[in-house]
C-alpha cells in the first residue's frame, strides 16, 4: 500500500507550493510546509487551503505534529498529510495530532497500519482527534 | 500509593501487546535495525556493549512490595540474578535477550509496571522526592502531580519525537532531594496565599553542557499545571535545535535565546493551549490525590529507640532520617557497601527489602536518584529489627551520604558510549576510605562517578566529581570540585590535568586531607570549598 487517505472528499490533484511562494502570491489552494518553517504563518489563509502538505524528512525531526495540532486549534478543516519518511509506528501520534493522510516515502503494510490504528482504545490527554482522554471516562 | 484502573491497566497491556509486535516484525526482518532502534529506545530497550539492556520505569520512585517482589523475578528468570538502580529512580538489567523482552513487559503489566518512555527522545519517567510523603518540610505530596504528568506524557502524541529527550522532577520541598534544578523542567510545588501552585525552572540539564535552570514561572495556579507544562514543551518542539545532538536539550534552546524571551514564547503559546481544555477537571485531581493519602500511622507510639547497641546507634544516626509523623522514621537502605556495584541488588536482596516493606513500612518503597533504597515509614519501635534483617542481607551500611556512598554510571563495564570504566573506581575510593570512623568524620560528601561526558553519573553536581575521558586511547579520570543537587545547586570545577585509575583515588584522597586540615566548626567539604575557594585544592592536587 502506498499512500494513506482518512477523508471522503476527493483528493485534490494540485501540486503543493512551498510556503513562501504561497504568501508571495497566491491563488495556490494546497501548500508544503518544511520542518523549520512556523505553521501560524498560514493561519490567516487556512479559508482557501484545501491541502496543508507537512515534509517530514527524516522520522526523528517531530516539529510536524506541533504544526499539525496548531492548523487544527485554528481551526483547519482541509487535507493535511504527512509526507516522507513517514513510519507505520508513528501514524497513530500523527493521527492524534490532525494529520488525514500520509505520503510515505517507503509503502506501508495496510495490515500492520490498521492493527496499529486500533491497538490502543484508550488515550491520556486531548490532542487534536475527537479521543476522550481517560481522565474525561473517569468522570463523565 | 497509585492504582491502575481499568484505563491505566488496558494502555500498560496494549503496549505490551505493540511491543510484542515490534519485536517480531524485527526478528522477521520487516524492519532494519535503523526503525527499530526508535521504537525499542521508546520502550527503554538498548543495545549495550555485551547485550540488551532493558530499563524499567519506577515512576517517581515509588513502588510496594509485589512490585519490588516483580523486580527481582525478572533479575532471576531473565538476567544474571541482579538489578541496578539508577540515577533517575528507575531499574536496569544488563543482560536481557531480545526474544524475552516482550515476556518481561508482559510480567511487569501484572504488577502495573512497564518500560514506557525509558528512553528514546521523549518525556522520560518522571522523578521526585524519595521523601516523598514523609517529609516534614513539603508542602504537600508531589508524586500526585508526577502521576498527574506521567499520564499527561504517556505517548504524548505531539511530544513523542523531541529534539531530545526530555526529564522533569518535581519537589515540594525548599530541600532539594531530587537535582531539580538540573532536569530539563524542574517544579516545585508552592503554596501562596492558601493556594498550591507551581514554580516551574526550565532548561537544567547536565551532560557536555551543565546547566541550572532558571526560574521561568514562579507561580502556575495548579488548575493550569498540564497547560503550563505543554506550553514549555511545544515551544521547545519547535524550537529546540535539531541539526545538532550536542546542542539539542532544552537547555541550550533557553540559554541561546534567553531566560526572558523563553518566558515570553511559553506565556504566548500558554494563553493559546489554555483554552484548548487540556487540564483534567478537579475530580480527577481529588482522584489521583486519594491514592496518596498518608498510611494509617499508629498515634501515640514511642518515639524513642533504644540505642544500646553501638553498630546499631551508627546506622540510625547515618541513615535514618526525621519523619513527619511522632513515632516514625524514613530508613535509607545503602545499596553501597563497600566493594559494592554502586546501585546494584541482587534478586534475593531485593526481594528481602519487599519484605521489610511489606512488614514494617506500610508496603512502601523509594528508589532515590542516588541509587539507594528507602523505607519511607518504620514505626521507630521497629527499627532495631528493620536493621537487624538488613544486616542479615548485608545491606546495613551506615554510610549515607558520606565519600563510599557513590553514585556510579555502568561506565565500560556495560556501556557502549563510555570512555573509562566506574565501577571499579567507585569501588577502590570505597576501600581507600573503608574505615568507617574517618567516613563519618568526613562528613557529607557526595562523590558522584561517570564515564563519559553524557553525565549518567551526575559528576557535575558532585562536592567531588569524577569524569572518565579518553587520553590517546587508555582511560583516564578528570577531577571536578564544588558541584552540588541540592538546593543550592552548582556545577563543579574541574581541577586540571586527568589522572590514571590509581592516580585518582590519590588525588580524592589529597583534596579529602586538605579539607581536614582546612576545615573551621563543623563545616561539610562543600562549604569548606566555598569558602577557601578552589585553589588551596588545586595546589594540594598538583602541588
Ligand atoms: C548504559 C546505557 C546508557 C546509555 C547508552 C546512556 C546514554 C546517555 C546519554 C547519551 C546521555 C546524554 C544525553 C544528553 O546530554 O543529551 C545520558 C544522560 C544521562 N543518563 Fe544515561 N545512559 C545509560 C545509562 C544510564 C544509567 C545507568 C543512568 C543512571 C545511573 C543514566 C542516567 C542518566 C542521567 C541522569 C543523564 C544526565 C541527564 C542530563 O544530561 O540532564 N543513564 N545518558
Ligand atoms: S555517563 Fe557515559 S559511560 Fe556512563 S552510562 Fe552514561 S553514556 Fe555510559
Amino acid at each position: 500500500m502506498g499512500n494513506l487517505r482518512f477523508r471522503d472528499d476527493a483528493a485534490l490533484d494540485q501540486p503543493a507550493v512551498a510556503l513562501s511562494a504561497f504568501l508571495d502570491q497566491s491563488n495556490a489552494t494546497a501548500v508544503r510546509l518544511e520542518p523549520g518553517e512556523d505553521a501560524r504563518l498560514l493561519i490567516p489563509h487556512l479559508d482557501r487551503i484545501a491541502l496543508i502538505e507537512v515534509a517530514f524528512p527524516k522520522f526523528r525531526d517531530g516539529r510536524g505534529y506541533s504544526a499539525a495540532r496548531i492548523l487544527r486549534e485554528a481551526g483547519y478543516a482541509g487535507e493535511l498529510r504527512a509526507q516522507g519518511d513517514v513510519l507505520v509506528d508513528q501514524i497513530r501520534e500523527m493521527r492524534r495530532c490532525g494529520f488525514d493522510s500520509f505520503v510515505p516515502d517507503k509503502p506501508l503494510d495496510a495490515a500492520v497500519v490498521k492493527t496499529t490504528l486500533e491497538r490502543y482504545d484508550n488515550v491520556y490527554q486531548r490532542a487534536a482527534d475527537a479521543a476522550v482522554p481517560v481522565w474525561k471516562l473517569r468522570h463523565g | 500509593m497509585y492504582k491502575y484502573d481499568q484505563y491505566d491497566q488496558a494502555i500498560v497491556d496494549a503496549r505490551v501487546d505493540e511491543f510484542r509486535d515490534q519485536v517480531r516484525r524485527r526478528m522477521a526482518g520487516e524492519m532494519t535495525e535503523d526503525q527499530f532502534k526508535p521504537l525499542r529506545l521508546m520502550n527503554g530497550l538498548y543495545l549495550q556493549l555485551h547485550a540488551y539492556m532493558l530499563r524499567v520505569a519506577i515512576p517517581y520512585g515509588t513502588l510496594d512490595s509485589r512490585q519490588m517482589h516483580m523486580l527481582a523475578h525478572i533479575a532471576r528468570k531473565y538476567d544474571r540474578d541482579y538489578g541496578h538502580f539508577t540515577t533517575r529512580q528507575n531499574i536496569q538489567y544488563n543482560w536481557i535477550k531480545l526474544e524475552d523482552a516482550g515476556d518481561i513487559l508482559a510480567d511487569l503489566a501484572t504488577v502495573e509496571m512497564h518500560a514506557i518512555q525509558t528512553s528514546g527522545n521523549c518525556i522520560r519517567n518522571i522523578s521526585s522526592d524519595q521523601y516523598a510523603g514523609a517529609a516534614a518540610d513539603e508542602v504537600t505530596d508531589p508524586r500526585p502531580w508526577a502521576e498527574l504528568l506521567r499520564q499527561w506524557s504517556t505517548f504524548h502524541p505531539e511530544f513523542s519525537y523531541l529534539p531530545r529527550k526530555f526529564k522533569i522532577a518535581v519537589i515540594a520541598s525548599d530541600e532539594d532531594r531530587a537535582a531539580m534544578r538540573l532536569h530539563d523542567i524542574g517544579i516545585q510545588l508552592v503554596e501562596r496565599e492558601g493556594k498550591l501552585g507551581a514554580a516551574f525552572y526550565v532548561g537544567g540539564g547536565m551532560g557536555r553542557t551543565p546547566m541550572i535552570a532558571p526560574l521561568i514561572k514562579d507561580f502556575v495556579p495548579i488548575e493550569d499545571f498540564l497547560s503550563y507544562s505543554e506550553a514549555c514543551l511545544r515551544v521547545y518542539n519547535r524550537y529546540g535545535r535539531r541539526d545538532n545532538i550536542y546542542k539539542a536539550r532544552i537547555k541550550i534552546l533557553v540559554h541561546e535565546i534567553g531566560a526572558d524571551e523563553y518566558r515570553r514564547q511559553v506565556e504566548e503559546e500558554f494563553a493559546h493551549v489554555k483554552t484548548l481544555g487540556i487540564d483534567p477537571p478537579v475530580a480527577e485531581l481529588e482522584r489521583i490525590t486519594a491514592f496518596f493519602a498518608p498510611p494509617a500511622f499508629e498515634a501515640g507510639i514511642t518515639d524513642s529507640v533504644d540505642r544500646s547497641d553501638p553498630d546499631f546507634a551508627v546506622w540510625l544516626d547515618q541513615n535514618v532520617k526525621a519523619h513527619k509523623q511522632a513515632g516514625y522514621a524514613i530508613v535509607n537502605i545503602s545499596l553501597k557497601k563497600t566493594g559494592d556495584i554502586p546501585g546494584d541488588a541482587s534478586s534475593a536482596q531485593i526481594d528481602v527489602m519487599a519484605d521489610i516493606a511489606k512488614d514494617y513500612s506500610f508496603d512502601e518503597l523509594r528508589v532515590t536518584h542516588a541509587q539507594n533504597i528507602v523505607l519511607p515509614h518504620v514505626a521507630k519501635r521497629d527499627l532495631y529489627a528493620v536493621w537487624q534483617k538488613l544486616v542479615e542481607a548485608d545491606l546495613a551500611a551506615a554510610n549515607l551520604d558520606l565519600i563510599s556512598d557513590i553514585i556510579a554510571c555502568p561506565g565500560l563495564d556495560y556501556c557502549s558510549l563510555a570512555n573509562a570504566r566506574s565501577i571499579p573506581v567507585a569501588q577502590k575510593i570505597a576501600k581507600r576510605f573503608a574505615d568507617p570512623a574517618r567516613q563519618r568524620d568526613l562528613g557529607e560528601l557526595k562523590l558522584k562517578i561517570s564515564g563519559c561526558i553524557n553525565a549518567c553519573g551526575h559528576h557535575h553536581a558532585g562536592h567531588i566529581g569524577i569524569l572518565g575521558v579518553d587520553k590517546k586511547g587508555t582511560e583516564n579520570y578528570q577531577l571536578s570540585l564544588g558541584g552540588s543537587g541540592a538546593e543550592d545547586t552548582s556545577i563543579g570545577k574541574i581541577t586540571g590535568p586527568g589522572f590514571d585509575e590509581d592516580g585518582i583515588v590519590d588525588a580524592v584522597e589529597r583534596v579529602t586531607d586538605k579539607y581536614i586540615q582546612l576545615r573551621e566548626g563543623d563545616e561539610r567539604f562543600l562549604d569548606t570549598y566555598r569558602r577557601v575557594g578552589f585553589d588551596p585544592f588545586k595546589e594540594a592536587i598538583y602541588g
